[in-house]
């Protein structure tokens, strides 16, 4: 049986590409490496040598100022040089493969990839290639995955719930679409939760996602009610005039998460949210910006987590 | 069971603070490359331990307290490498009742030989509950050796501020230097060879006694 690309011959993690295939010691290793970096994080002087002289280099093939930053400022306060690439301006809009683009990387002498891509399978097939000293972080491929998110999010739930074998978890919206939905139910599960509940409407939330091991709910108030972790998506505007959606306001009044229908979970219950967030199409101000709401401190964790991530892999070798 | 000296402790004050493997340390110290169960080096990582009955924890640590109250200015903070360090620090603060609270520092984020071992755990134990700017600290670890872990640990102390001084104190040096580190003070001087681990270890009990056994 072919060995997980993301580990070497002794199980350790050389590459992040996606959480599917990873054990559950890894991933316990990352959030409890992410609590390190967490107080590091809080001091004077934000920054430790771990990969100082490495260079990371930030590849977006698609849009992402919040992502690519957060990366950039873990690699920095790793001490690491962060060179970002702005693929739409490069020689990828003169027709170059993806290939050449990271034979060329290489010949600069990259230490690592952070690669956000259209297509699914782009970092695998990145990874393949590279030199074996060279590491890649997968920022999102394609709907396929977004594992430093689903990372950041096990880090936030077990902040705030610490035991995940009880957890009801109901994550909200556009799920078919979703990286982060893929990456949070396999992460979740791999985890050992109780119970996770896809919430949403039919046409993005197709009844055989339940093949992942998820319930599937069509109900907003059926789908939320005494969960302890709501997973609210970002609607994107796409759905709409693709026919998949009357319009906002309708998917508001259905499957939004106003402070009435968040009543229906646990009175504990925390409100998570990949950002960006969309005010009055998938979510409330009032709770977004209310007590339950853990949207901000997650960003806080994702800068510790992608620290931990690259410090983890860049001293494991293939 | 700690059995106390039967002649008269060496005079330190004479010995001055810098105790070298020279002056000995406690009276009938081994040899050096006098490794006992050393040629039936295992295979196997961390191998049977070996027992040195004359490096006594306990009766080290009086003299450690002792060296620290006459050594320590009034203001100074003592400082413990986790993770050692940080027990001796800890009975030390109890016990000499010094100003403030006592801090703790990992090396782990500061290590030389991370491109070769990885990230090792424990990064998260620096605790330093006072400002480090212009303070007097007084650093404490279990053994000195190389002065690698010393040196990492006082970089990290530079995350946080400034000292006015720092002065390391150790239960045991073994020789071994690879870097231009000194104690001000090691309450016993013994010569171990390379292939041996000295670690201090506290019983549930919070008693201090030395592990010693073949490294990997």
């Amino acid at each position: 049986m072919a060995r997980n690309p993301q580990l070497n011959r002794h199980g350790e993690l050389i590459h992040l590409l996606s959480i599917e295939g990873l054990p559950a010691a890894v991933l316990r290793q990352i959030l409890d490496t992410a609590g390190t970096f967490l107080s590091v994080n809080d001091r004077e002087v934000k920054k430790v040598p771990l990969l100082r002289g490495k260079s990371i280099f930030n590849l977006f093939f698609e849009n992402s100022t919040r992502t690519r930053t957060t990366f950039e400022i873990a690699a920095k306060r790793l001490s690491a040089d962060v060179i970002n690439l702005d693929i739409a301006r490069s020689s990828t809009a003169k027709g170059e493969s993806l290939l050449d683009t990271i034979a060329n990387l290489s010949a600069m002498h990259a230490d690592m990839f952070v690669v956000r891509h259209s297509e699914s399978g782009a970092p695998y097939l990145i990874a393949q290639h590279c030199a074996p000293h060279v590491h890649v972080i997968n920022a999102g491929d394609g709907r396929h995955s977004h594992p430093t998110q689903g990372l950041l999010d096990m880090y936030t739930i077990r902040d705030y719930k610490k035991d995940f074998s009880n957890l009801s978890v109901a994550i909200v919206g556009d799920i078919v679409h979703s990286r982060v939905a893929r990456s949070d139910i396999h992460a979740l599960t791999t985890l050992g939760v109780a119970e996770i509940r896809a919430v949403g409407p039919k046409t993005l939330v197709p009844a055989d996602l339940k093949d992942m091991g998820v319930r599937v709910c069509h109900d907003l108030a059926e789908g939320i009610r005494d969960a302890d972790v709501v997973i609210m998506l970002r609607l994107q505007n796409e759905r709409m005039s693709g026919g998949m959606l009357p319009s906002a306001a309708e998917y508001f009044k259905t499957f939004g998460l106003t402070p009435e229908k968040l009543a229906l979970a646990k009175p504990d219950a925390i409100v998570m949210h990949p950002g960006p967030i969309n005010r009055g199409v998938e979510i409330d101000s009032l709770v977004a910006d209310g007590a339950q709401s853990v949207i901000l401190p997650q960003v806080t964790y994702g800068i510790a987590v992608r620290m931990a991530v690259m410090s983890i892999i860049a001293g494991n070798v293939a | 069971m700690p059995e106390p000296a039967n002649e008269p402790p060496p005079d330190r004050t004479k010995m001055g603070l810098h105790r070298s493997a020279e002056h000995g340390g406690l009276p009938d110290e081994r040899p050096p490359g006098d490794a006992e169960g050393g040629s039936h080096r295992s295979a196997k990582h961390g191998s049977y331990p070996v027992t040195m009955p004359q490096l006594d924890a306990e009766a080290l640590y009086v003299d450690l307290a002792s060296a620290v109250r006459g050594l320590a200015q009034p203001d100074a903070a003592l400082v413990g490498i986790w993770s050692g360090g940080a027990w001796l620090a800890e009975r030390l603060q109890r016990d000499l009742q010094l100003g403030s609270a006592h801090g703790v520092v990992s090396s782990a984020l500061h290590r030389d030989d991370f491109a070769s071992r990885g990230l090792t755990g424990g990064a998260d134990h620096t605790q330093l509950p006072f400002e480090v700017n212009g303070r007097h600290i007084v650093l404490v670890d279990d053994v000195l050796y190389t002065g690698r872990t010393i040196r990492a640990a006082i970089n990290e102390l530079y995350d946080f501020g400034r000292p006015a001084s720092v002065a390391l104190v150790v239960l045991v040096d073994r020789g071994g230097r690879e870097l231009p580190i000194a104690a001000s003070y090691a309450a016993a001087s013994v010569a171990m060879p390379p292939g041996q681990r000295l670690r201090l270890v506290r019983d549930a009990a919070g008693r201090f006694s030395f592990d010693v056994r073949e490294a990997a």
